[in-house]
């Protein structure tokens, strides 16, 4: 357990959707590792991902073995009349020995303080925690320690946040799916599919989404409702409704966000300087490669910060999406 | 599509008899499935789906039933007449590759280097049971612990030698069970 | 038991109406509604906040004199520290405030209040949360189905359910209309006045799915919880919440009166509704248990 505690840095909290995707994150460098149960507790729940009872005590044991900590998300919103699924959940990896559980439904807050107040508390950016008074709601009432801050903030928000929210620490996503609605507040996929990322923790879920092949292009569809148009030599993508094309006005656009993805690795130095704790990476659904190259990559870069060195900001660039990266709403111009 | 076998060496194959084929697909899922455990559970619901793995440059395809009760594994010439959930179908070296970690099936899939038709929740859970299972040609041929390092090593090579030959996509990243 | 009759809350004005529409729109609801409460303030948009301010006092006079019981909503997506403090000089205020996001709960501070539909209540033990700081009603989100409301009614009294107009989907930091419009939010130019029910957004072959509204998005659809209304009352719901569309409200407000009140069915109650100048199809999927844009009567 011990290196991890020696590092007052900030902390690289990477994604771990299966077992061996766990060994691959700690391998390649992570600080902290991030994973849910397989089941609707957790905002990542996709066909195959995620871990058993079992497979999580295994890969605690293996990552504080390395001396890297391990989250556990739990952070969908509780469903009526089945509220134990989600407290035996938080009971199950306090047991496994989960150094933090990131959550978001406030009851399942209150839960877990109550029958559990020693284990550490994170606040899931599905609780689109977005003001000092939003963070200190849960801080004040609940111990809740860090705060993993919406993809929807500038630097100059997230600034004012990490000061306020002291003695709660800062998360901020730094690279991967760029969520562009308030998280954990958001219905679009519902709408069109009956499952949302807050009630059955899938956005865009598989079990709705079809390809079709029209001649030489591809057509992706989500409920029915067609979102992409893939032309021949075109990359392809997962028709995620928020980055769809639709017409409005007369013109057909991506209306609500590009299909790029989020690389704020030019901004690192900036987001160590104003105070936030821990770096997060998404992608608990990319294979293993992907993760391990990009685990690497922004290890390299926070060491190199520590030793008072610059960042490379290429290395990660053909990564991202669609090879296209944005800094997403940390800059003012997004909006 | 980028990995194809020349058309003349499909053709060639065209005339081997299926069955050799079957038995031996058989025995390597069999011993896939033996080394990780833990792979029918991942796939959920979708064990009993039938998944077609379509090589488009070999004259036959591989129906593959994981199931609950064994695998099933039928080779057949064409699928026009086969029912099946899911169909995958790239070039022989790139499905290859996706078995061992050479390949991220979803960035094949975005690079149009595979196509996929049917339950997109289905591809999903197997790719991720993939993923987790960690494969090595060793484990699947089912040799004896002591050659998998120096087998793996090998295989490694020839695959590389291949994918270059036939031009196909490049590797998306380093392999667990390569040191 | 709860008071057999369900009561009607008029929702607050989502939309960028000019400030005339406002006007005559409530002083009809005052006057003629039959509705129990009526929700006033800005939700989705801060700019358009000051518009609001030079009558909505008025506003709420006419009201309370139409013997109208006035809440004030607030902004559902707070970011910046102009816009929490006028929340709380509203809080200071004393007045009835609706709680659409945690902050402001926060600032509340255990002081009575409503919520409204954009807080994540979907189970009993959230609301009794709510309930434990102060929420004296409580407005579900939208997708919740017909079976979860069910069990959060049976054990508590405060519930509201979104009975009519567009499911509010999701909130964005960027704006939407100002994006189709080719601008960005801070130079505007208030284009988001020009849809008065939201900026209709359709796919690639013509199917409509979404309307914008600001740093909104709503379903196509309108919401109408007709075919529901008597199972809604029959499992202890408090009220219905309308949400006001440029249609008139009265009539729709005096067709829920009547569907509540057993007068007339749910098909007649259709039927009225379906004359009326929608900007979508009626439809009931949430309530169902189905994806938000089945319309009425529509199977999966």
């Amino acid at each position: 357990m011990t290196a991890a505690r020696a590092w007052n840095g900030p902390e690289l909290v990477c994604p771990a959707g299966t077992p061996a995707g766990l060994r691959t994150a700690v391998d390649a460098g992570a600080h902290s590792v991030y994973c849910g149960f397989r089941d609707e507790t957790n905002a990542r729940n996709f066909p195959g991902l995620n871990f058993d009872r079992a497979e999580l005590r295994e890969g605690v044991a293996y990552a504080h073995q390395k001396g890297v900590k391990v989250l556990v998300a739990l952070n969908t919103f509780m469903r009526a009349g089945e509220v134990d699924i989600w407290k035996r959940g938080v009971d199950d990896a306090v047991e496994a020995g989960a150094d933090a559980l990131i959550l978001a439904d406030v009851a399942l807050v209150a839960y877990a303080h109550k029958a559990h107040p020693k284990q550490r508390l994170h606040l899931s950016v599905q609780a689109a925690a977005a003001t000092p008074e939003a963070i200190a709601f849960y801080r004040d009432r609940f111990g809740v320690a860090r705060v993993v801050l919406p993809r929807v903030l500038t630097v100059e928000e997230i600034a004012r946040l990490t000061a306020n929210a002291a003695p709660c620490e800062t998360e901020v996503f730094v690279f991967g799916g760029l969520c562009v609605m308030a998280e954990g507040r958001c219905m679009l996929s519902s709408y069109a599919t009956g499952k949302s990322p807050n009630m059955t923790g899938v956005c865009s879920p598989p079990s709705h989404v079809t390809y079709r092949e029209e001649g030489d292009a591809l057509i992706a569809s989500v409920g029915g409702f067609t979102v992409e148009r893939f032309e021949r030599d075109e990359p392809a993508g997962y028709p995620t409704l928020c980055k769809g094309r639709f017409q409005a006005n007369g013109a057909v656009s991506h209306l609500f966000e590009d299909p790029v993805s989020l690389n704020a690795v030019e901004l690192l130095p900036r987001l160590v300087d104003i105070g936030v704790t821990a770096f997060k990476i998404e992608g608990r659904q990319r294979g293993r490669a992907y993760v391990a190259a990009v685990v690497r990559a922004f290890r390299r870069a926070i060491d190199s910060m520590a030793a008072g060195g610059k960042v490379d900001v290429e290395e990660l660039r053909a990564l991202t999406e669609g090879q296209r990266d944005t800094t997403g709403a940390y800059k003012k111009a997004w909006r | 599509m980028r990995g194809t076998i020349p058309l003349v060496l499909s053709r060639a194959a065209s005339v081997l008899p299926l069955l050799p084929l079957e038995l031996v697909s058989r025995r390597l899922l069999a011993n896939a499935m033996a080394a990780r455990p833990s792979f029918a559970a991942r796939l959920g619901e979708h064990a009993g789906r039938t998944f077609a793995i379509d090589p488009l440059d070999c004259p036959f395809a591989f129906l593959i039933t994981p199931g609950g009760d064994g695998v099933h594994v039928r080779v057949v010439r064409d699928l026009s007449e086969a029912a099946y959930d899911v169909r995958i179908a790239a070039p022989l070296i790139v499905l290859c590759g996706m078995i061992d970690g050479t390949y991220d099936g979803d960035a094949l899939f975005f690079s149009r280097d595979l196509r996929i038709e049917g339950d997109t929740g289905a591809v999903l859970a197997l790719r991720n049971a993939i993923e987790n299972a960690e494969l090595d040609p060793s484990s699947v041929l089912g040799l004896p612990k002591p050659v998998h390092r120096p087998f793996n090593r090998a295989t490694e090579f020839l695959f590389g030698q291949l994918r270059r030959a036939l031009d196909a996509p490049k590797p998306s990243g380093g392999k667990a069970y390569l040191p | 038991m709860s008071d057999p009759r369900m009561a009607l809350t008029l929702g607050p004005v989502l939309f960028h109406w000019p400030v005339k529409d406002f006007v005559d729109f409530y002083a009809r609801v005052a006057d003629e509604a039959p509705v129990d409460r009526v929700c006033l303030g800005t939700v989705v948009c801060s700019k358009r906040q000051p518009f609001r301010d030079e009558i909505i006092l008025d506003t709420a006079d006419r009201l309370q004199r139409g013997g109208k019981d006035v809440v004030y909503s607030t902004l559902a997506l707070p970011t910046n520290k102009r816009e929490i403090r006028a929340i709380g000089e509203m809080v200071e205020a004393g007045f009835q405030i609706e709680a659409n996001d945690i902050a402001t709960v926060h600032l509340l501070d255990g002081r009575p209040h409503v919520v409204g539909p954009f807080l994540n209540i979907y189970n009993e033990d959230t609301l009794a949360l709510h309930r434990s700081l102060g929420a004296t009603r409580v407005c579900l989100p939208p997708e919740l189905p017909l079976a979860s409301i069910r069990i959060l009614a049976t054990g508590d009294d405060a519930v509201e359910v979104f009975a009519f107009g567009r499911a509010p989907l999701a909130l964005s930091a960027r704006c939407y209309h100002a994006r189709a419009d080719g601008v960005s939010k801070d130079s505007c130019h208030f284009v988001c006045e020009r849809d008065a029910d939201g900026l209709n957004v359709l796919t690639t072959d013509g199917t409509p799915i979404f309307a914008v509204n600001g740093v909104q998005t709503l379903g196509f659809v309108v919401t109408a919880a007709t075919r529901e209304v008597a199972d809604l009352k029959q499992a202890g719901v408090a009220s219905l919440r309308l949400s006001p569309h440029s249609c008139d409200m009265v009539k729709v407000a005096t067709v829920f009166r009547d569907l509540a009140d057993a007068h007339i069915t749910a098909d007649e109650a259709n039927d009225l509704l379906a004359v009326l100048s929608l900007p979508g199809p009626l439809s009931d999927g949430y309530l169902r248990g189905l994806p938000g844009a089945r319309l009425l009567d529509e199977v999966d």
